[in-house]
């Protein structure tokens, strides 16, 4: 019966959904996680993997740093993740590259880099030729116009992040309900009752951490959440010997010797599945920027949906009209698995708004 | 040792005996078996390891699980149990992960 009466019940195992359920428990909560199935759309099973700093938030300098901070705790928050689940997460900081192939791109993305310094502290980038470029990457083509390195970038092991975050979480003693899809959720004197295809859940808190499923979760706790899909397709090659010794944009190698290809963003609606087309440029693409990739052999690929907002920003906001009722969404749950661990869920536990978080609410979507 | 296998091999209509090498040593077998159907006959049930030095050998036999791949005429990494086998063919089982070149 404890599970149905916890402290907080988050909406949503998947990795922002058990990230701040991870921190919830460390505030020491009872908190109940309802999660849906295997079929259903899960962008935490088919992401990139990146903990990202350059490039985001270049016209956002909310968002630059709170992705920085973020960013900046995960090498502890990857030992804390450790050290609760017994699996290791992956994670390394030692800088990442984006490559351009034209010069005219570098350019661009050389004086959003300038914008982003100007705006988030901490930030360092340097601005490569293909020469410099080939310091790092020695794969890299001569041919490239160059690219942007960042010692802030890193990268984890998603798949691998998202086992240690539900181990963690079962091992602190939260429950877990898999298959469990919240129907319903009704509020009275202070307290939510929400109707699952499993049991009946009442709590004072809830956290909609449900992706996709926040847009028709949301209002029923007076928030507002226009979250729309788009679609990412990943490549993965056979496992071959190291020679990506730092994380790329578009192509990153995993500890394992398997090189990960995936850079196309579609608006496609709820379909999650690959095109030949859309595969074979993403190749080509990374053939022109490691042509050493021509040889290696492809063995799955698979196509995920991502979390939109209309502006791209994250989502963070507690209901006016039912105090107790959080939403959190964003399109980088890797990138700020550390931040929803250690900022929203002290937040959701009942502290002061973290000021880093004050200008995700949801009041910039209102017409 | 002598390779041990737990499979027991049925009779077969209609195929042809090819030779094909594993590891540069000659096996006849069934022209409609699979690579992976070659090499658990004859006793390779361990056909690479990951990176972490664990072996691993066919097991979904239907192109799921890719536990099965093996050099096959060069080409690494293919599957064996979506290979058909063919006069000739050159199996090599690698412990190691290649280089790309």
């Amino acid at each position: 019966m404890r599970e149905r009466h916890p402290d907080v019940v988050v909406v949503g195992g998947g990795l922002v959904g058990l990230a701040i359920a991870h921190g919830l428990l460390r505030q020491k909560l009872r908190v109940t996680v309802c999660d849906e199935g295997d079929r259903d759309f899960r962008a935490s099973r088919g992401n990139f993997g990146l903990v990202w700093v350059q490039g985001k938030g270049v016209n956002s300098p909310p968002y630059a740093r709170l992705t920085s901070h973020s960013a900046r705790l995960w090498p502890d928050y990857a030992r804390q993740l450790q050290r609760d689940s017994g699996i290791d997460p992956g994670h390394t900081r030692r800088g990442g590259l984006s490559l351009c192939l034209e010069i005219d791109e570098l350019a661009e993305k050389s004086a959003a880099m300038a914008a982003l310094k100007a705006h988030t502290p901490g930030f360092d980038y340097e601005v490569l030729d293909a020469a410099g470029v080939r310091r790092f990457l020695p794969g890299a083509s001569p041919d490239i116009a160059g690219g942007i390195y960042s010692p802030q970038d890193g990268h984890v092991n998603p798949l691998q992040t998202l086992h240690a975050l539900l181990a963690a979480f079962e091992a602190l003693g939260g429950t877990y309900l898999p298959r469990c899809r919240v129907d319903d959720v009704s509020h009275r004197a202070g307290a939510f009752s929400l109707t699952t295809s499993g049991p009946t859940l009442q709590t004072a808190r809830i956290v909609l951490a449900a992706g996709l499923g926040n847009a028709r979760l949301a209002p029923l706790v007076g928030l507002y959440a226009p979250v729309l899909p788009v679609r990412g397709q990943v490549m993965i090659t056979e496992r071959v010997a190291p020679f990506l010794p730092y994380p790329t944009t578009s192509v990153r190698q995993t500890t394992e010797g398997t090189v990960q290809i995936g850079d196309s963003q579609e608006r496609v609606g709820l379909d999650d599945g690959t095109l030949p087309e859309v595969l074979v440029n993403m190749a080509r693409r990374a053939i022109a920027l490691f042509p050493l990739l021509r040889s290696a052999q492809v063995v799955r690929t698979w196509g995920a949906l991502r979390i939109m907002t209309p502006d791209g920003l994250p989502l963070y906001e507690e209901s006016r009209s039912h105090p107790g009722a959080f939403v959190a969404t964003c399109h980088s749950g890797v990138t700020l698995a550390a931040a929803h661990s250690e900022l929203i869920a002290p937040w959701i536990a009942g502290n002061d708004a973290p000021t880093l978080l004050e200008t995700f609410d949801g009041a910039r979507f209102a017409l | 040792m002598a390779p041990v296998s737990h499979f027991e091999r049925l009779p077969c209509v209609g195929g042809e005996v090819v030779t094909i090498t594993i590891d540069g040593e000659a096996h006849e077998v069934d022209s409609r078996w699979t690579v992976a159907a070659a090499l658990i006959a004859h006793g390779h049930t361990r056909c690479r390891c990951t990176p972490e030095g664990q072996s691993r050998g066919p097991f979904c036999m239907s192109g799921v699980c890719f536990e099965c791949r093996v050099d096959i005429d060069g080409t690494p990494n293919r599957q064996a149990c979506m290979t058909p086998v063919a006069a000739g063919m050159r199996v090599v089982l690698r412990q190691d992960l290649r280089a790309l070149a």
